[in-house]
């Protein structure tokens, strides 16, 4: 599955702003990178100098405790100086700022700006203002390419590969931006791809995006290699897109019956942060199934090897 | 400039909606009305101080009558002016707008309605007519003095572009309004089923992570109100359609002999959903833009009439409103200065013909309000545009009149100009190779 670096272009692309765009190969490029991520992550030495000198600008205006993190380990790991600029929504004018924020942070010259945003678009609406990288680290419910991508690697290092492997995403498909990047990179990387939710949490057209889809649980469980769970907001669940979190759990929520009918070695998934009892049963997120904790340690590395790919395209730097 | 200068317009392709036909000749302005017209006019001698205009061949139409305008006097005239907004109309084609209610205050009052006449007839050189709410406040509880408030000069009434969600206010409001044979405007939109949609449900949709808006909240609303009006007797025209089933509704109640009519966006004329592209605010519009087939049947019902107007549903929104990521702008596009050429389009694609859309943009909105124009007829109004149908141009959005830049044609290859506009017998706009010429209402 390694690509032979000989031949492999490089990652053409200066910002990351979702899966959307992206070939097979550049995806494979980037989950390569990560894989020797993972290696310098594990060293006692956790230091790289590919980033030394540049500034890293996190900007999160929504709240985020772990992907925000992620990126800022990511960055001190490549040797960047990361500031995080934590933006509550509430407080600000939401749209007005967003692009006066960037003109700000942009006249501070910054390398690598990575965004959270509650709004679809909104990183990419910011890239196109500034000089710098742009990450997306979550754009409303449109893309959440590093999510999506350390899935990815948690998925290869563990099943060797992704084609033919038959993966349930499972739960609030609607707002999740997750389970739109990861519809589009496995399909790219030749997985099966099922959504399993109630119709009231599937998004209209979601058949033509490259997924099966299922509302029962048993059915879209049925020999599956990857079961993806999703977190279902508290404000959803209370008869506004389902009736309570008792009847979630008991038609949706991953139990040891409805993981049964998934393939013996099934892993499990699930982008956190979690809801124990409405989406997970609590013993199969600690279970020998679970990927939980594998994927928060995919996810610095996959950050590096992103911040990485993208590095290697600004100004002055050598490769270019 | 003197009041109702004597004027000629010749060497003209006349086009008359109602005849549809096309002759090539002059046409003669008296006291303001059209005096006469036709290939038989003796140009030889024109009227004792009379301006004379040669077309050079350009088509000469009635102005149009936009039933639909969001101005923004009172209350944010830092995004259009009845001035502006105007300019706009006069350099687009349309001469005579109807603006809609949504101000601050907003025209709930006969005051508000006097007040924006007077502004009207002080800063602006086409005709700019005031419809009224009809709800106090616009908050679809109570129903507004429609008597009064129709005295004093509103055209028609609506709550622009809100929709009247209280199926009972509704139902009183067209009662009341047949006794003053008032009519009822509304925009089709169940509110609780759009709910924090900003596009066409479907698809693309998705794809984009947006909030969709299904057809059914159009339809839904505009069932209801075909039932009410069934009910009640009551006049009614829904101000602006977008997919398909909703023409199905308007047929039935036409057929049926309800006193209904409706208008379509010159957006969803043009545009379809896939415009939006990556995120352009300037294409969020209400109602949204929907697929491409639904365009072909809005198109469709222009060509045979189901469709009754086309409106621009001008709704200038600046910078501080629409430079801002999709979910989070305002809905609108400015529309009046465009309307021209872009609603030629339907007719360089061969899609409709010329007399089905000048139908659309004068004639039937003008018998809908009850103004003798929209006709090339002796008597009637001087309202006239002259204007080359088949004029390249790319659209510069930094040359419009109006006072926000927000059209969905920035930078669009677009065909026709107009080259005079014509309200009551007066020049009140030229263009004149880049620049333009703004003639004001009064000396």
């Amino acid at each position: 599955m390694t690509s032979d670096p000989a031949s492999a272009r490089l990652f053409p692309h200066r910002h990351l702003l979702g899966i959307e765009g992206l070939t097979p190969d550049d995806i494979l490029q980037l989950l390569d990178m990560a894989e020797d991520a993972v290696e310098v992550s594990r060293k006692v030495e956790k230091k790289k100098t590919t980033l030394r000198g540049r500034t890293q600008i996190n900007l999160f205006f929504e709240s985020s405790t772990r992907t925000q993190a992620s990126f800022e380990l990511a960055g001190k790991r490549l040797g960047a100086d990361v500031m995080n600029m934590s933006v509550a929504s509430s407080s600000i004018k939401k749209g007005e700022t967003l692009i006066d924020t960037a003109m700000t942070l942009n006249a501070m010259r910054p390398d690598l700006i990575v965004v959270r945003h509650h709004a679809a678009g909104a990183v990419g609406l910011l890239a196109r203002k500034v000089d710098c990288s742009v990450i997306n680290a979550g754009d409303g419910q449109h893309e959440h390419p590093t999510q999506a991508l350390l899935d990815a690697l948690t998925i290869r290092r563990n099943k060797g590969q992704i084609r033919g492997l038959i993966v349930a995403i499972c739960g609030d498909i609607l707002h999740s931006r997750v389970a739109r990047s990861n519809l589009i990179l496995l399909n790219a990387l030749g997985a099966e791809v099922r959504v399993i939710g109630p119709t009231t949490l599937l998004p209209t057209g979601i058949e033509n995006m490259g997924a099966k889809v299922f509302t029962s649980m048993r059915e879209g469980l049925k020999d599956a290699d990857i079961v993806m769970m999703l977190r279902l907001q508290r404000e959803r669940m209370n008869g506004s897109f389902v009736p309570s979190v008792k009847e979630y759990f008991r038609y949706y929520g991953l139990d040891h019956e409805k993981l049964a009918v998934a393939k013996p070695n099934a892993l499990v998934m699930h982008p956190g942060p979690m809801n124990r009892g409405v989406e997970i049963a609590s013993d199969i997120a600690d279970g020998a199934q679970s990927l939980i904790r594998e994927q928060v340690e995919m996810g610095v590395a996959v950050r590096m090897a992103v911040l990485e790919a993208l590095s290697r395209h600004l100004p002055n730097a050598e490769g270019r | 400039m003197t009041e109702h200068r004597p004027l000629l317009i010749i060497n003209a392709e006349l086009v008359d909606p109602v005849s549809g036909k096309a002759e090539k000749g002059a046409l003669a302005v008296q006291q303001g009305v059209i005096a006469e017209m036709g290939h038989a006019i003796d140009v030889s001698a024109p009227p004792e101080g009379a301006l004379v205009i040669d077309a050079k061949g350009r088509t000469v139409t009635p102005g149009f009558v936009d039933l639909r305008a969001f101005v923004g006097e009172p209350g944010a005239e830092h995004r259009e002016t009845l001035s502006s907004a105007s300019r706009a109309a006069a350099a687009g084609g349309v001469t005579t707008v109807v603006c809609m209610p949504d101000t601050n205050p907003p025209v709930d009052d006969p005051a508000v309605v006097d007040y924006l006449i007077r502004r009207a007839r002080d800063t602006a050189g086409v005709n700019m007519m005031p419809s009224a709410a009809l709800t106090k406040g616009l908050e679809g509880h109570e129903m507004t003095e429609i008597g009064l408030l129709r005295e004093a000069g509103a055209v028609f009434f609506t709550d622009g572009a809100k929709s009247v969600a209280n199926a009972q206010v509704m139902r009183r409001a067209l009662t009341y309004a047949r006794d003053f044979g008032a009519l009822i405007v509304h925009h089709v939109e169940d509110a609780d089923l759009s709910r924090g949609g900003v596009m066409n449900e479907g698809e693309l949709a998705s794809r984009l992570g947006l909030p969709g808006i299904p057809k059914a909240a159009e339809t839904i609303m505009l069932e209801r109100d075909i039932a009410l009006v069934r009910l009640t007797g009551g006049k009614y025209h829904a101000a602006s359609i977008s997919c398909a089933e909703s023409l199905e509704i308007i047929a039935r109640a036409k057929d049926e002999g309800l006193d209904v009519t409706c208008g379509v966006s010159i957006n969803n004329l043009a545009l379809n959903e896939n415009d939006i592209g990556s995120y352009r605010t300037f294409l969020k519009v209400s109602p949204p833009l929907r697929s491409e087939e639904d365009r072909k049947a809005m198109v469709a019902g222009v060509a045979s009439g189901l469709i009754d107007v086309i409106v621009s549903d001008h709704n200038p929104q600046d910078v501080e409103t629409k430079r801002q990521p999709f979910v989070d702008c305002a809905d609108g596009a400015i529309g009046l200065e465009t309307l021209l050429p872009v609603a030629l389009r339907l007719v360089h694609n061969g899609d409709v013909t010329m007399a089905q859309l000048l139908r659309a943009l004068s004639l039937r909105p003008a018998n809908r309000i009850g103004l003798d124009r929209g006709r090339l007829q002796k008597g009637a109004s001087a309202d006239l545009i002259l204007f080359d149908p088949d004029e390249p141009f790319v659209l510069d959005p930094e040359i419009l009149h109006s006072r926000c830049k927000n059209t969905p044609f920035d930078g669009a290859r677009l065909q026709g100009r107009v080259h005079v506009t014509l309200v009551g017998g007066r020049v009140v706009y030229e263009y004149a190779g880049g620049h333009s010429v703004h003639h004001g209402r009064k000396v």
